[in-house]
C-alpha cells in the first residue's frame, strides 16, 4: 500500500518532495520568528513586500510551470481584485467607496479576479507560446490604458489612495508585524495548496497538457477547460496576492498594474524557477532585494539595468532560475551531502545571510 | 450524456464496432483519403497494410476526430460520431496508440498510465491526491504489468527506452473499458523479441475489444489479425482473409515487392 504512495510520484519531484516536509517546517518556523529578529523595515518592505510578489509570481507559476502558458496578464487579474477593493470598500479619494466590510469584500474581489483570469484563459485558449504572450501583453496593456483614461470606475490617472488594511479579531492588520503575518499566512495558504494541488488528479492533468495536449484529447480530456481552470485558479492566488499589494501600498493606479509591473511578475518567476511552487518566492526575495538596495549601491538610475543584469547572469546560469541552479550545485555535491542540503533551507540561509550582511 | 450509459452499450452490442460511409479527407489539393467505406464488427480484428503515405495515419486521425472530415460518415457501435470531439469519441470507449509515440515526458509511468484510466471515467478535475485505494490508480498498476513496464513505473517518461516508450503508447490504450482500439504501427522499431512480446499482449486482449492495426511487418500483422484491408492512394485497394492477402497475386506485387526496402 505505502509503496503505491510513494511509486505515485515522480522520481525528479521525489527527491525533492520526500525531504521537502523537513524543509517546510524549518521555514515557516523561520518566517513565523523573522519579526523578532527583524528591523520594522526587514518586515514590512523586505518580507512582506516579497510574499506579496511571490504570491504573483506563483500565480504565474502555476500556469507556466505546470500549464505551459506564459501569461503576462497576472498583474492586471491582481489589479481587478486591487481596483475592486478600492471600489466597494473604503478609499480617502472621494470617488466610490461604497464600503463594504472586508469579509464580503475580499472574497468578492478575488473571484471577480479569478473570473476575469478565466475569461483571459477563454481568449488565448486557442494560442501557443509567443502567441500566448503576446496576447496576454495585449491584455494587460489594454487594461493599463483603459484604468488611465476612465474616470467613472477607474479614476483614471490618479486612481484610488487611502485604503487600509481592515481591523478585526482586535488586531489594527495594517501595523508592520500583523501585516507581515497576514502576508505569511496568504502566501503559506496558497503555496500549500499548490503544492498538494500540483500532484492531485487535476494537476496531473495540466502538466500533461503541457507536454502533450494531442494525446490528452485522445485520453479523453477537454484539454480546453483544464487549460481555463488553470486560469481561474491561478487568478485566486493573483486576486488574493492583489489585495494585500493595495494594501501595502495603501493606493491603486494605472502604475500599480503597467507592462513594467507585468514584465516583473516574469521576471520573479524566472529568477526563482517554475519547478517548484518555492521558485517564484525565492526569486520575489532577490529581486525585492536588488530593488531595495540596488539605489545604494548603483544608484537609482541604473537599479533597472541590474535586475537586468541579475536576470541575465541566472538565465544564462541555469534556465530553471534559481532552483536550477540549485539542483545543479546538488548533483555535483557528494552524496552525504545531498541528503543533508535542502533547497529549502539553503534558500532560507542565503535570505538570513543576506539580511545578517544588511542589518 | 458524455460517458458511454449502459443503455448505450446494450443497444449497441448488435451492431458493428466502426463503420466508415464515404470517409473523405483532403489535405489542400491533397486527397489523403477517398471515400474509404468499411464495416468492422464488435471484437473483429483488422490489419490494416499499405505502403508510406497511403493514407492509413490520416484514417485513424479521422476515426478519432483529430482531422475533421471533408466527406462522409463514421458510426461507432451504431451513434454516429462524425461530429463529436476527439475526447467524446474516446470516452465512448474508442482508444489509439500513434505512429510517433505522444507521451508526457516529465511525468513518470505510472503518472501517464493513471491519466488514461482517470480521463475515461470522470473526476477529471479533482483537487484530491490519488491513494493506494483509488480505482484508476489500481487499474493503472494491473496495465503497467500487463505490458512489463512494472520496473519502470517510476520513471520519467522521457527517460524510457524506445522500446519502453511503445510499451507506453500501448499501456495508454489499454485504460479504462476500451471497446475498441486502433493501433498505429506499434511494432516500428522493435526488437524481435520485442514484437514477440507484442504479438502475446495483442493475443491476449479480451475477445470482446476489436482493434485495427496498421502494421508493416506481414508476419505480425498476419497472425494478430482476422482480416486483412489494404490501402493504396487514399482508397481501400483490397480486403481479404489473411491467406487470401497472402497469396494475392497484386498484393505480391505491390506489398511483398515493398517488404524489403
Ligand atoms: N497534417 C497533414 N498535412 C498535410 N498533409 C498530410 C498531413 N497528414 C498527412 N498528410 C499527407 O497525407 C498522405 C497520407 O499520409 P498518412 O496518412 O500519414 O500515410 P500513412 O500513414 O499511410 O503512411 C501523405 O501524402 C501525407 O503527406
Ligand atoms: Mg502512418
Amino acid at each position: 500500500m505505502s509503496e503505491l504512495l510513494t511509486a505515485a510520484r515522480p522520481r525528479l519531484d521525489g527527491t525533492f518532495l520526500e525531504r521537502i516536509g523537513l524543509g517546510n517546517i524549518a521555514l515557516v518556523i523561520f518566517l513565523v520568528i523573522y519579526p523578532a529578529v527583524a528591523s520594522e523595515f526587514f518586515i514590512v518592505q523586505i518580507g512582506a513586500y516579497s510574499l506579496i510578489w511571490g504570491m504573483l509570481a506563483l500565480s504565474l507559476m502555476i500556469l507556466a510551470g505546470y500549464g505551459g502558458m506564459v501569461s503576462m496578464a497576472q498583474i492586471s487579474i491582481a489589479g481587478v481584485a486591487g481596483y475592486t477593493v478600492a471600489i466597494f470598500g473604503m478609499n480617502h479619494t472621494g470617488v466610490h467607496g461604497f464600503g463594504w466590510p472586508f469579509w464580503i469584500l475580499v472574497p468578492f474581489a478575488v473571484l471577480l479576479a479569478a473570473l476575469v483570469a478565466g475569461l483571459i484563459g477563454l481568449i488565448s485558449n486557442r494560442t501557443e507560446g509567443i502567441y500566448t504572450i503576446m496576447i496576454t501583453l495585449a491584455v494587460a496593456t489594454g487594461f493599463f490604458y483603459f484604468t488611465q483614461q476612465n474616470y467613472a470606475l477607474f479614476n483614471g490617472h490618479s486612481g484610488f489612495a487611502g485604503i487600509e488594511a481592515p481591523k478585526f479579531w482586535g488586531i489594527n492588520w495594517r501595523a508592520p508585524v500583523p501585516f507581515y503575518y497576514l502576508c505569511l499566512g496568504c502566501a503559506v495558504l496558497s503555496y500549500a495548496a499548490v503544492l498538494y494541488a500540483s500532484r492531485s488528479a487535476y494537476g496531473l492533468t495540466l502538466q500533461a497538457v503541457r507536454d502533450n495536449a494531442r494525446r490528452m484529447r485522445a485520453l479523453g480530456y477537454d484539454v480546453t477547460r483544464h487549460k481555463v481552470v488553470a486560469y481561474f485558479y491561478s487568478g485566486l492566488i493573483a486576486g488574493l496576492g492583489g489585495v494585500l499589494l493595495v494594501w501595502f501600498n495603501g493606493r491603486i493606479s494605472p502604475g500599480t498594474i503597467d507592462v513594467s509591473a507585468a514584465i516583473n511578475v516574469l521576471v520573479i518567476a524566472v529568477i526563482g524557477g517554475m519547478r517548484h511552487p518555492i521558485g517564484p518566492f525565492l526569486g520575489a526575495v532577490v529581486v525585492v532585494l536588488i530593488q531595495t538596495f540596488a539605489i545604494d549601491v548603483v544608484g537609482a538610475e541604473r537599479y533597472n539595468t541590474l535586475i537586468g543584469l541579475v536576470f541575465l547572469l541566472i538565465v544564462f546560469a541555469s534556465p530553471d532560475g534559481i532552483l536550477g541552479l540549485w539542483e545543479k550545485a546538488k548533483l555535483r555535491a557528494p552524496r552525504e551531502q545531498v541528503f543533508q542540503l535542502d533547497p529549502l533551507r539553503a534558500g532560507v540561509m542565503s535570505i538570513t545571510n543576506r539580511r545578517k550582511r544588511n542589518i | 450524456m458524455s460517458e458511454t450509459s449502459v443503455a448505450d452499450r446494450l443497444y449497441g452490442a448488435g451492431a458493428p464496432a466502426l463503420e466508415l460511409d464515404g470517409v473523405t479527407r483532403h489535405f489542400g489539393a491533397l486527397a489523403a483519403l477517398s471515400g474509404v467505406t468499411m464495416r468492422i464488427s464488435a471484437g473483429e480484428r483488422r490489419a490494416i497494410l499499405g505502403s508510406n503515405g497511403a493514407g492509413k495515419t490520416t484514417l485513424f486521425n479521422a476515426v478519432t476526430g483529430e482531422f475533421p472530415l471533408t466527406a462522409g460518415r463514421i458510426r461507432f457501435f451504431g451513434e454516429d460520431i462524425s461530429e463529436l470531439p476527439t475526447q467524446e469519441r474516446i470516452r465512448r470507449g474508442l482508444r489509439r496508440t500513434y505512429q510517433i509515440s505522444q507521451l508526457f515526458g516529465r511525468l513518470t509511468v505510472l503518472d501517464s498510465v493513471f491519466l488514461a484510466c482517470r480521463g475515461v471515467s470522470g473526476r477529471r478535475f479533482s483537487l484530491r491526491r490519488p491513494d493506494a485505494r483509488d480505482v484508476s490508480m489500481m487499474q493503472a498498476r494491473s496495465i503497467i504489468t500487463a505490458v512489463h513496464l512494472d520496473d519502470e513505473s517510476d520513471r520519467l517518461v522521457s527517460t524510457l527506452s524506445h522500446g519502453q516508450q511503445r510499451q507506453l503508447e500501448i499501456a495508454l490504450a489499454l485504460a479504462g473499458a476500451p471497446r475498441f482500439i486502433l493501433f498505429d504501427e506499434p511494432a516500428a522499431g522493435l526488437s524481435p523479441s520485442e514484437r514477440r512480446d507484442l504479438v502475446a499482449i495483442l493475443s491476449a486482449l479480451p475477445k470482446h475489444i476489436g482493434y485495427i492495426i496498421i502494421e508493416h511487418d506481414l508476419d505480425v500483422a498476419l497472425r494478430v489479425a482476422d482480416y486483412v484491408s489494404i490501402m493504396h492512394n487514399g482508397r481501400l485497394f483490397k480486403e481479404g482473409t489473411p491467406e487470401q492477402i497472402e497469396n494475392d497475386p497484386e498484393v505480391q506485387d505491390i506489398y511483398l515487392g515493398h517488404k524489403h526496402h
